[in-house]
């Protein structure tokens, strides 16, 4: 029955080809302008390490104070030197990493004549671990180096193509402006979106970073950051040591805590923690502290550009429009055919029956629809480039899980559709229909 | 006409009239609150920045191996590295005019604090916050400033410094909407301000009329033309210029840039974005803003076809429908133009309701957006504007079937039931 149903489906969308063109270009444009959206969400809103971003926190310390802290009573978004030192030597994580933006450079070497930019982050052992860096060859340094303040690096699979030939290069040497580094490790590709551990620096879909370096050696080498540094009141440092006792902040702190005991033992250290500076004179202001998980986070950031929630809303009306306008064309096509349906009531159909073909008469234009909306959404994506930086537009893919979506979206929403005006047609009197016809 | 019968008939269609006045309703709240983000969007993309755009380029390029530290020095080392790249593309052929800067409008990397009247003031306490640009003599006439007061730099004030020093200059040019903002009296040339509390005084020297801040985020937007020059060339292991190329040789200059700057000293990275036109910093500052408007556009134009669409389909429909009844009303003396008046009344009574249910939805949408976005109150010309469009809409759509209708033959009302 389904098959025949179907069979007719398909006859009576020629039979009305203008109205059919109209529905299925409704429910088109309609889903693909949704999809096209949806998928740029999809992207940006996605969570950047799902099996641990419960058990990875950012702690915050006031060191502003009231005066002079973000919109209410915010404590500024990353550390001074002095509170990430402080949080290091405390070590009341289980894993802990501080980090912030360096940029360096590669010696020209071999065929390359020019110097290659490096980028990355310094940060601390414990930072491949906590985010699951998956490395190539070779790994990351242990907690041992960290004390050495040892001369390793960690580089990207592309930085390795381009300096070693894409080769096993652990042991091998690197220099990076003007020192010598010992590879250590190579990554895979790794470039989570948004970068979540790096916020503060604004650069939610940079780019994969070339480098990681121990965070201590950083100090060392005394290695201001490229990225954000925010101050507040009036600055006077002139050198590396009074920068690093300013109130400026530029560095992102980052400990895993595994169970809710431990969140809670943790938010008690940050707030012991600033009762004591604030014992000790340094803050004269009541402990103020946080505590986010890598969700809540990026909830803070609002990580999700306005362009893509304020495109997908509209979308969405769009396509609820199209759907207002399905559901009038289904019924003044339905209707059309009450004479017919007349007969088949008195010929003994039911009103399931009824139900059923005209359902399926509707699934056929939202299939017909779907797979307009396919190509559109295909062209859509493909032109998400003039809407969004490259850096976003990339992310955005047609994918089987966005074509099924889109399939099913439009089945789905067209039977829905098709509920009210079937239900007109099922209870077309056929008695009246047949002396009337 | 009288309009009782015309509604004791739509009694009898629900369906069709509630389908048609929905979506004319939603159609307006969303087309409306559409144009609304585009005329918004057009407006900012137009803002001039104060410069004169054309032929203008930035180079950004950083040094490799040069020294990093903050000594007297090193900052001397790096101050010769730069003036040697600047005397370099001076002797461009093509080239106008050059000044190092530390950023430009529309780039958003922005060094930014607050103007004091009084000296050693509280950062939080400054009487405006403003943005610092840093260049040379030539940096009001590389960019097209316009100066409107006082006099530009001359080469004897510009000094050089390290990037992270703080200290402040002895002059500085600011925009004319700073000097109003903090001497209303329009008399700033020559008077006293602090920079980012500090104690040294500092001069104004000059007004140009019009500098935008690099920054295009919302946030910056209380000091959007808050700028101050200041006769500095910032010293550190990275540099930018912009670059006056002579008229018409915008492209020639810009070619010709990487090849010379390696030709001065090739430890140095310059990537693909190292040599860029303003035009394209402009374009990518706004790109979301261009392709948003695009966006809303071409949503408002399908939504109106669709709409449109949909009007014709149930009309045609009740057309159908109503054909005897139309032969009957012909038939005792109903003039076509009466038919036809009757369908486009019927259409402006649905419209109608749909609108003053769209203007409710327009104005709810937007303050939802108010809410959620940094979005203005939609003015209320923008819902009339709108309503105006679906009656026409409604219109436009209905004519063709009603013109059908009207042709119906009176013959209809005596052909069997």
């Amino acid at each position: 029955m389904f098959a025949y149903y179907f069979q007719l489906g398909l006859r009576s969308l020629r039979r009305n080809p203008a109205l059919t063109a109209l529905m299925v270009m409704a429910i088109g444009f309609g889903v693909a302008a949704s999809m096209t959206t949806y998928s740029v969400f999809r992207a940006v809103s996605g969570n950047p390490i799902p099996d641990k971003s419960a058990q990875l926190f950012v702690p915050k310390v006031d060191n502003w104070g009231p005066q002079q802290n973000l919109k209410d009573n915010e404590p500024p978004d990353a550390l001074d030197y002095v509170d990430a030192m402080a949080l290091l030597r405390a070590h009341a994580a289980k894993r802990q990493t501080m980090l912030y933006q360096v940029m360096m450079s590669v010696m020209p070497g071999g065929d390359r004549e020019l110097p290659l930019n490096a980028n990355g982050y310094a940060v601390g052992s414990d930072f491949f671990a906590m985010f699951e860096v998956p490395f190539r060859y070779g790994g990351g340094w242990s907690a041992q180096d960290d004390d050495a303040r040892a001369a390793d690096v960690v580089i990207s699979g592309e930085l390795n193509r381009k300096v070693f030939a894409g080769e096993n290069s652990v042991g091998r040497t690197i220099n990076l402006g003007g020192h010598d580094y010992r590879v250590i490790g190579v990554t895979s590709h790794w470039n989570p979106q948004p970068r979540f551990y790096d916020l503060f620096d604004n650069n939610y879909f940079a780019g994969e970073p070339d480098i990681y370096m121990p965070f201590t050696r950083a100090m060392d080498l005394k290695m201001y950051p490229v990225g954000r540094n925010s101050c507040r009141g009036k600055l006077s440092y002139t050198t590396w040591e009074g920068f690093t006792q300013s109130n400026c902040v530029w560095i992102s702190p980052w400990v895993e805590l595994d169970s809710p005991a431990e969140v809670a033992s943790y938010r008690n250290f940050l707030t012991n923690y600033a009762a004591e500076q604030q014992q000790a004179g340094r803050f004269n202001w009541a402990p103020n502290v946080r505590l986010r998980d890598v969700v809540q986070w990026l909830d803070y950031y609002q990580v999700v550009p306005p362009e893509s929630s304020i495109s997908l809303m509209v979308a969405l009306g769009f396509f609820l429009i199209c759907l207002v306008n399905t559901i009038g064309l289904l019924l003044a096509k339905f209707m059309r055919r009450a004479g017919e349906i007349g007969v088949r009531r008195a010929l003994g159909a039911t009103r399931s029956e009824i139900y059923a073909q005209y359902l399926i008469e509707a699934g056929t234009v939202g299939l017909a629809g779907g797979v307009l909306g396919l190509l559109l959404t295909a062209l859509g994506v493909s032109g998400v480039g003039i809407l969004f930086q490259p850096e976003i537009a990339r992310l955005a893919q047609v994918d089987f899980s966005l074509m099924g979506l889109t399939l099913i979206v439009a089945i789905a929403a067209t039977v829905l559709a098709a509920f009210y005006p079937a239900w007109r047609a099922a209870h077309v009197q056929p008695a009246w229909q047949l002396k009337a016809g | 006409m009288k309009l009782h019968p015309m509604i004791a008939a739509l009694r009898r269609h629900k369906a069709g009239v509630v389908l048609i006045a929905l979506q004319i309703a939603l159609t307006l709240a969303i087309v409306c609150n559409a144009v609304f983000i585009i005329g918004q969007r057009v407006q900012r993309v137009n803002r001039p920045t104060g410069l004169d755009e054309q032929n203008l380029y930035l180079v950004t390029q950083q040094w490799v191996g040069a020294p990093t530290g903050d000594d007297a020095d090193s900052i001397q080392k790096m101050d010769a590295m730069q003036r040697e790249d600047l005397a370099a593309l001076r002797a461009m052929p093509d080239v106008a005019s050059v000044t190092p800067t530390n950023s430009l409008p529309l780039l958003n990397q922005s060094s930014n604090g607050a103007m004091s009247l009084a000296a050693d003031a509280k950062l939080l306490d400054g009487n405006a916050r403003t943005t610092y640009y840093f260049g040379d003599e030539n940096f009001v006439r590389t960019l097209g400033l316009h100066l409107v007061a006082g006099r530009d730099f001359n080469a004897g004030d510009v000094t050089n410094k390290g990037f992270r020093n703080t200290s402040e200059p002895a002059v500085v040019i600011v925009t004319k909407a700073l000097a109003d903002k903090l001497f209303p009296k329009g008399d700033a040339v020559g008077k006293i301000v602090y920079l980012d509390g500090s104690g040294t005084p500092t001069t104004i020297i000059g007004v140009v009329e019009r500098l935008q801040v690099p920054s295009t985020g919302s946030w910056a937007g209380t000091f959007a033309w808050n700028a101050t020059i200041e006769p500095v060339r910032l010293n550190g292991n990275f540099s930018s210029y912009a670059v006056r190329a002579k008229p018409g040789r915008l492209l020639a200059a810009m070619k010709t840039t990487t090849p010379l700057l390696y030709k001065v000293n090739p430890l140095r990275v310059l990537d693909d974005d190292s040599v860029k036109s303003f035009a394209d910093i402009r374009s990518d500052a706004y790109r979301a803003d261009v392709g948003m408007a695009a966006l809303m556009g071409v949503i408002c134009l399908i939504l109106l076809g669709v709409t449109a669409a949909g009007i014709v389909g149930l009309t045609s429909f009740w057309v159908g429908q109503r054909h005897r009844q139309i032969g009957v009303r012909r038939a005792l003396g109903a003039r076509k133009v009466d038919i036809l008046h009757y369908f486009q009344m019927e259409n402006l009574l649905i419209a109608g309701i749909g609108a003053v249910v769209g203007v409710a939805l327009a104005i709810g949408l937007n303050l939802l957006l108010m809410q959620h976005y940094e979005m203005d109150r939609m003015p209320v010309l923008y819902v009339l504007a709108g309503v105006v469009v679906v009656l026409l809409l409604g219109q436009g759509a209905v004519f063709s079937p009603a013109r059908r209708a009207s042709n119906v033959p009176p013959v209809v009302a005596t052909r069997a039931a």
